[in-house]
């Protein structure tokens, strides 16, 4: 299946690129996408501890099941960088 | 009112927007961009946003603030794009029929809105630019309704 991808801020500019479409197997997860972007793009892989991802516009945990054709947005932390609970982090 | 826009930020409109006959109070909050942080002098500053889920975020975030508080109307509006240093780059505001109420919920918006509403702000400065929060290794809040299992 066909994923379309959307970065933003810090992300779009280390991958010099803000929108992507990518393919994953059928019932992949947010984790399985990120595995395989992280094969791709190896800079990534120490900013997941601070990524959160939407699918077509809502936040989701990383174990969520993509379907095809969702919009998925990897998500820097947004501006002001307020403490969260520890029971909302991304993993 | 719930905008994202790139020209100047009209205050007073925003806070006519919320404004009410059964109104005995509005809280207006007014983010401006700041010459300085972390020690260093900020000669610029640029946001960008997620536009289609910002909106749809600062909508949950101003209608749970009514949820929680005995309030009339919230107003929200983000400026996009460089801002220039002294501007507004945020306005909320707030209406209820007292002020306690109007005075908390606006505080919470703001607070809600710097966690969970995807606008990232870039700061540029003597000898490098940075987005803020991009270093500071922290993920935030994922939406209340959804709790871990």
């Amino acid at each position: 299946m066909t994923v379309h991808l959307r970065f933003f801020a810090s992300l779009r500019e280390r991958l010099r690129c803000s929108e992507l479409d990518w393919e994953l197997p059928d019932g992949a997860t947010v984790d399985d996408l990120w595995g395989t972007l992280c094969a791709r793009y190896p800079q990534l892989a120490a900013l997941r501890s601070s990524m959160t991802f939407a699918v077509n516009r809502e936040y989701v945990r990383a174990d969520h099941t993509l379907s095809s054709d969702d919009e998925v947005a990897l998500i820097p932390p947004v501006s002001g960088g307020i403490d969260v609970p520890d029971r909302f982090r991304a993993d | 009112m719930y905008q994202i826009v790139s020209e100047p930020i009209d205050v007073a409109a925003v806070t006519a927007a919320v404004a009410r006959p059964s109104a005995g109070a509005t809280v207006t909050f007014v983010g401006t961009t700041r010459d300085h942080n972390d020690g260093r002098r900020v000669s610029r500053l640029e946001y960008e946003a997620y536009p289609e889920m910002a909106l749809a975020e600062m909508r949950k975030v101003g209608e749970a603030a009514q949820h929680r508080w005995p309030i009339e109307q919230v107003a929200i509006v983000h400026r996009i794009g460089a801002v220039p240093l002294g501007h507004a780059s945020v306005v909320i505001a707030v209406s209820a029929g007292h002020r306690h109420a109007a005075f908390e919920a606006c505080h919470f918006v703001i607070n809600r809105l710097k966690e969970v509403v995807p606008i990232w702000k870039k700061e540029y400065f003597e000898g490098g630019e940075t987005w803020v929060g991009s270093q500071t290794g922290k993920a935030f809040a994922v939406a209340d309704e959804k709790p871990q299992p």
